[in-house]
């Protein structure tokens, strides 16, 4: 049997400074990092007037109305409920489908590899402020404009995401092989054959692959437009909350859950059937 | 010069360009089967969702016109010849987006608090108990599915109106989006490590603590940042239900129609949004390499 050797950790120490004498600086960087995050966490609960009284007493009103909510039933309205439901699909369907078509050409003018820097950083900055503006409020906007109902939803959809596939398509331009389009241009091709033959091909499963996906986080997006009376069911789930009829709120939760559930499955089909099994950032 | 180009002979040419041909006219029978498709999909949706062309045309001089009114001021100026009177209420303005900030990185924090306790219990290769994990799971999915304006619009009625029902809403949609990265980060995490402290006899929290956090806490951190820049976006809406922030003064301006309030509004919020957006990218790049930052 091998007897454990002693440790000289003298010489352990001399031989390894960076481990054993790390500066003070590197040592406190971690715990004053935290503490500061700690202390504006405080700051934060206090100044938002969080009270443990009013928290426990709002935890027991919630879990009365969990209780409340069970089991869940639409009443005589499930034939509406369905029809609030196809409305919120359409919704997000129309919405994405629209956004990507006024997305793809403007995307060509935020691309580093088409257009010159001068043109790239205004288009950029637009898609930037457009993104920055939450799709309610768009709702908000298109409500004022075509008037209540699904219509302005689609329409809010449409705006908010023509901000993202803006700056997707771009990348995904980017992104795209070069030497595609030198083939193209030697062959004699004009700017637009390049575009067409060189690139298309090459972007058009990532485009497809992306606009599937945001058919389905659109329709999570879609379901709540609703609340500011964009139509589709989050009107009816906000009305129904308004006025505590619990188990129609959880029947309406619950086919929500369903419906997104339903197309993250399709979609995700879909999208391994048109861009093989690679991944979607 | 001549050049020799090979050239097969008569039948077999005739042979492979009948077999390309029909493999050309397959495809584009699938493209066109799959677009007529989307397109009947489309004009479904369409008369669902009561898209009325008529009314778009008519009112769109609205949706520009909207615009111009939302960038001129009462003196009937534009907005940027008079900054003072366009942000005339930026005090309040800014002491709202405070608490909007608040509100975020608040819900965010005990977000990834939350999805951190229970992101082990998720992973595929730490969860202690299959029954553990398929119940964590569900949780996390029903946190994330529910949008978290729905979970504000309740939480409004049992906390009753202010921040604090924001900041609820957003910590349990946060626990649920978090809690399926996080978890994806410990399932692709190395196991030898693992394997390295259970064979001294360590207990479960130990190897997870000696084990995995080493190698996850770095995306953890990235994660989370990206969650708050979001969430931020999230929280400057969640006064429309009465969850606190700004949100509640923006649609006040726009139900009443306060024209240059709402540009004026809509413009510190952008603005606001850039900056966080900018300095948790940068401090990301800094804490983690340039790879992390998207």
């Amino acid at each position: 049997m091998s007897k454990l050797q002693d440790v000289n950790t003298a010489e352990l120490r001399a031989r390894y400074p960076d481990v054993f004498n790390r500066p003070a600086s590197a040592r406190l960087a971690t715990p004053a990092m935290l503490v500061a995050a700690l202390a504006i966490f405080v700051f934060g609960l206090v100044d938002l007037d969080f009270s443990p009284s009013r928290f426990v007493s709002g935890l027991s009103q919630l879990g009365w109305i969990s209780m409340m909510m069970i089991p869940p039933d639409p009443g005589s309205s499930l034939p509406l409920y369905l029809k609030a439901l196809g409305e919120t699909l359409s919704i997000a369907l129309l919405g994405t489908t629209l956004a990507a078509l006024m997305a793809l050409p403007i995307s060509l003018f935020a691309a580093r590899n088409i257009v010159p820097g001068i043109v790239r950083f205004p288009v950029r900055r637009f898609l930037d402020s457009i993104r920055g503006v939450d799709t309610l409020i768009w709702a908000l906007v298109w409500i004022n404009v075509v008037g209540l109902g699904p219509f302005a939803g689609v329409l809010a959809i449409a705006v908010s995401d023509f901000g993202a596939f803006g700056k997707l398509f771009s990348e995904a331009i980017e992104g795209a092989d070069q030497k595609q389009v030198e083939g193209i241009r030697a062959s004699g091709g004009s700017a637009l054959h390049e575009i067409r033959f060189g690139l298309m091909p090459q972007v058009l499963p990532v485009i497809a692959g992306q606009v599937l996906y945001f058919i389905e986080s659109n329709t999570r997006s879609a379901t709540i437009i609703g609340i500011v009376g964009a139509g589709g069911i989050g009107l009816q789930l906000a009305e129904q909350i308004r006025v505590l009829e619990w188990q129609k709120v959880s029947f309406l939760i619950l086919m929500i859950l369903v419906a997104v559930a339903a197309i993250d499955f399709i979609s995700g089909k879909l999208r391994f059937a048109i861009i093989g099994r690679r991944a979607v950032a | 010069m001549t050049v020799a180009v090979s050239i097969l002979p008569e039948q077999q040419l005739a042979a492979l360009n009948a077999a390309y041909r029909k493999a050309v006219a397959r495809r584009r029978l699938q493209v066109t089967g799959g677009l007529a498709l989307f397109i009947v999909a489309l004009i479904v949706a369409a008369v669902g969702a009561e898209v009325n062309l008529r009314t778009f045309f008519t009112y769109f001089g609205n949706f520009i016109s909207y615009f111009d009114r939302i960038f001129t001021l009462d003196s009937g100026q534009r907005v940027w010849t008079d900054f003072r009177e366009w942000f005339w209420g930026l005090h309040k303005w800014l002491k709202l987006l405070g608490e909007t900030l608040l509100i975020s990185y608040v819900g965010t924090l005990s977000g990834a608090v939350l999805a951190f306790a229970l992101n082990f219990f998720a992973a595929e290769n730490t969860s202690p108990a299959p029954w553990l994990r398929f119940t964590v799971r569900r949780l996390l999915e029903f946190a994330r599915t529910v949008p978290g304006i729905v979970f504000a619009l309740i939480f409004v009625i049992a906390f009753g109106l202010g921040p604090m029902a924001g900041v609820l809403a957003i910590a349990i949609h946060s626990t649920g989006a978090l809690g399926k990265l996080f978890s994806e980060i410990v399932e692709n995490a190395d196991m030898k490590p693992v394997e390295g402290i259970r064979s001294t006899g360590a207990s479960w929290i130990a190897c997870m603590r000696f084990a995995i956090l080493p190698q996850v806490s770095a995306g953890y951190a990235s994660y989370t940042l990206l969650r708050f820049e979001i969430n931020v976006r999230e929280a400057s809406v969640m006064g429309f239900v009465g969850a606190g922030g700004i949100g509640q003064e923006l649609i006040v301006a726009i139900r009443k129609f306060y024209y240059s309030d709402v540009s004026a509004i809509l413009v510190t919020i952008i603005v606001t949004v850039f900056l966080i957006d900018i300095t948790t990218g940068w401090v990301r790049g800094r804490l983690f390499g340039k790879e992390a930052r998207n």
